[in-house]
């Protein structure tokens, strides 16, 4: 009951600072993974292409991965010094590998008999692609993209370590203070908020990206002729 | 209007799929290839659109070699059908329809026109056009996959099985609308199947393919009197050759040609009455120009006779008719399949000609285990 009374007394005192690092830290994240997506989706069409390429590309995305983060920033931090783009680069980094996967699952699990059906008709590469491949993937590309930043939204807390601000800095601050669960819970509550609200907003718009669409009910139902 | 001349098609790894073929296609013909799998014909059929290329001689549409055409551009003047339909799930059957029009930049309130116009073809009702593929049945998922090759009017469709996956009924009926719409449009088409009697029904000219090799080239009718050796025979089966007997030809010939028939105006009583008399569970109703109205049976008296008085109140009009010049193997077939009594005989304005009932089909397969010593026919109806 303390802690709680101290938590909302931090809020009264810090609200604003607590939003501006909450901002700071979605932006952190959203770069990240933004960055990751212009790269990953393109490298995910050509990995799905050229599957000889698909194995060398995501057991490197798979390495960077297992990268603890306090080592990838640490690492990062040596060649790009401290600060937020420093993070930013590490989200991108591990955002490779969701969305490379899933774009390249997205597009090799697209019906064979559409694609053969597309070129018999005469789309050219880039029309199959741009109106069959990509269409039917989306939402598995967007699934990608969900787990990209909600992994981001945990990782950028560390951020704080190489002076990326965030709500990191909170909480860091709370283990650093005598008895300050109050200020962790303060970092901490809005950061796992922050990550089950994009969590929600995602799945809704990859929802509404799939492809396959139950405009109208009634109609179903109809008599088979 | 389409040639294979030499045409060969060696795979990776040696195997010969098409062995030095030559073939010509009439304008406007239903050529139908059919063999067992692995003969080569799928592959026949996928080097006219070049999804796979011939590794020698040349294949000529028009007169014009179609290795110097653009392949994509060749494949849009192509109408394309394949057995797993292929409608992409995330258009509207409009946009599915339309899809090559829209690949050959026709501008838009034309190509809503023309998916407007092609579903009238198959009969479907115009709300259609913005539903899903998923919405509709497999028999109109089909449907769709046919108007969507004929969309831009190309002279010459190419399909490989475009049936095969749908049920036996379905498939009868996509048959025969298909067979019409081919012959009212006069379209060529190139078409690939493993199923004998879809082949005969449809095709003007049968290829029977086997290891990459034409065995026999030539009309139903030819390839059933004269199957050109043991291999054919055996892929037609016997009992379509006892169906193409040489002197039994059309359903005019074996039909009853006086059928037991009753006025639309007359009462549910008479026609008890004339069922009686003429030991038939059935009565085929006509007006007074012969014209085929309906049938009323015996069930239908029973049940209605304390509500209505006329024939023409208790009749089915929803009946299925063959024409008199109609090719016998295919009535023997429907009536079989589909488990009919009888079929009516109607000559081109739906006048009554006769009648076919099993018994007729007695006498057809009686005639042919015992000869023709016997050619008359006796028919009777069973009805």
């Amino acid at each position: 009951m303390e802690t709680l009374k101290e938590l909302w007394t931090y809020y009264g005192q810090n609200g604003w600072y607590v939003w501006e690092e909450f901002y700071k830290h979605f932006l952190m994240c959203a770069y990240g993974v933004m960055f990751a997506a212009v790269i990953a989706i393109p490298v995910g069409i050509i990995i799905a292409r050229y599957s000889r390429l698909s194995t060398w590309v995501l057991t490197l995305a798979n390495i960077i991965q297992t990268i603890p983060a306090l080592a990838m920033l640490a690492l990062l931090m040596l060649v790009m010094g401290l600060g937020a783009n420093t993070v930013v680069f590490s989200l991108f980094l591990y955002s490779l590998l969701p969305i490379i996967k899933n774009t390249y699952t997205g597009i090799r699990n697209v019906d064979n008999a559409l694609l053969q059906s597309g070129r018999g008709m005469g789309m050219t590469k880039f029309q199959l692609l741009w109106m069959v491949e990509l269409p039917l993937s989306l939402s598995v590309i967007m699934a990608g993209l969900r787990t990209a930043l909600v992994v981001a939204i945990g990782i950028a807390t560390v951020g704080t370590f190489i002076g990326g601000g965030g709500l990191g800095d909170i909480i860091v601050r709370g283990t650093n203070a005598t008895n300050g669960t109050a200020i962790i819970l303060a970092g901490a509550i809005p950061t796992a908020l922050m990550a089950v609200i994009a969590d929600i907003l995602m799945g809704w718009l990859e929802k509404l990206l799939t492809p396959i669409k139950r405009k109208n009910l009634k109609h179903a139902e109809d008599p088979a002729s | 209007m389409l040639k294979f001349d030499n045409v060969t098609k060696i795979y990776e790894g040696g195997k010969k799929a098409v062995d030095k073929m030559n073939l010509e296609v009439e304008k406007g013909e239903f050529i139908v290839f059919i063999g067992p799998s692995g003969c080569g014909k799928t592959t026949t059929m996928k080097m006219i659109n070049r999804l796979i290329e011939p590794s020698e001689g040349t294949i000529y549409i028009n007169g014009e070699d179609i290795m110097k055409k653009d392949p994509v551009k060749l494949r849009r003047s192509i109408g394309y059908v394949i057995q797993q339909i292929g409608l992409f799930p995330h258009m509207t059957i409009r946009d599915n329809i339309a899809l090559v029009p829209k690949l050959l930049k026709w501008p838009e309130s034309e190509r809503r026109a023309r998916a407007e116009e092609l579903l009238k073809l198959v009969h479907l009702p115009p709300e259609y056009l913005d539903r899903y593929p998923h919405e509709l049945s497999g028999g109109q998922q089909q449907r769709i996959g046919v108007l969507r090759a004929l969309a831009a009017d190309p002279p010459l469709i190419l399909m490989d099985e475009p049936f095969g996956a749908l049920d036996p009924i379905t498939r009868d009926s996509l048959q025969e609308e298909f067979k019409n719409l081919q012959q009212s449009l006069g379209k060529t088409i190139v078409f690939v199947t493993h199923d004998m009697d879809e082949a005969i029904q449809l095709a003007d000219r049968i290829v029977i393919m086997r290891d990459g090799k034409l065995v026999q080239v030539g009309t139903p009718d030819e390839i059933l009197r004269n199957p050109a050796n043991d291999f054919v025979e055996e892929f037609i089966g016997k009992e379509r050759l006892v169906q193409a007997r040489p002197n039994i030809q059309t359903v005019e010939q074996i039909m009853n040609p006086a059928p037991v028939t009753i006025s639309v105006d007359k009462s549910l009583s008479q026609a008890i009455e004339l069922m009686k008399q003429r030991r038939v569970d059935t009565l085929l109703v006509v007006d007074d120009q012969q014209i085929l109205q309906g049938y009323v049976d015996v069930e239908m008296i029973d049940q209605k006779r304390k509500k209505s008085y006329q024939v023409g109140e208790v009749m089915e009009t929803e009946m299925y008719t063959v024409k008199k010049d109609t090719l016998l193997r295919h009535t023997v077939r429907r009536i079989l399949k589909r488990g009919m009594k009888y079929v009516p005989v109607v000559d081109n304005d739906h006048r009554l000609a006769g009648i076919v009932t099993r018994a007729n089909l007695v006498d057809v397969v009686y005639d042919s285990i015992w000869g023709e010593e016997n050619p008359e026919m006796t028919g009777q109806q069973e009805g």
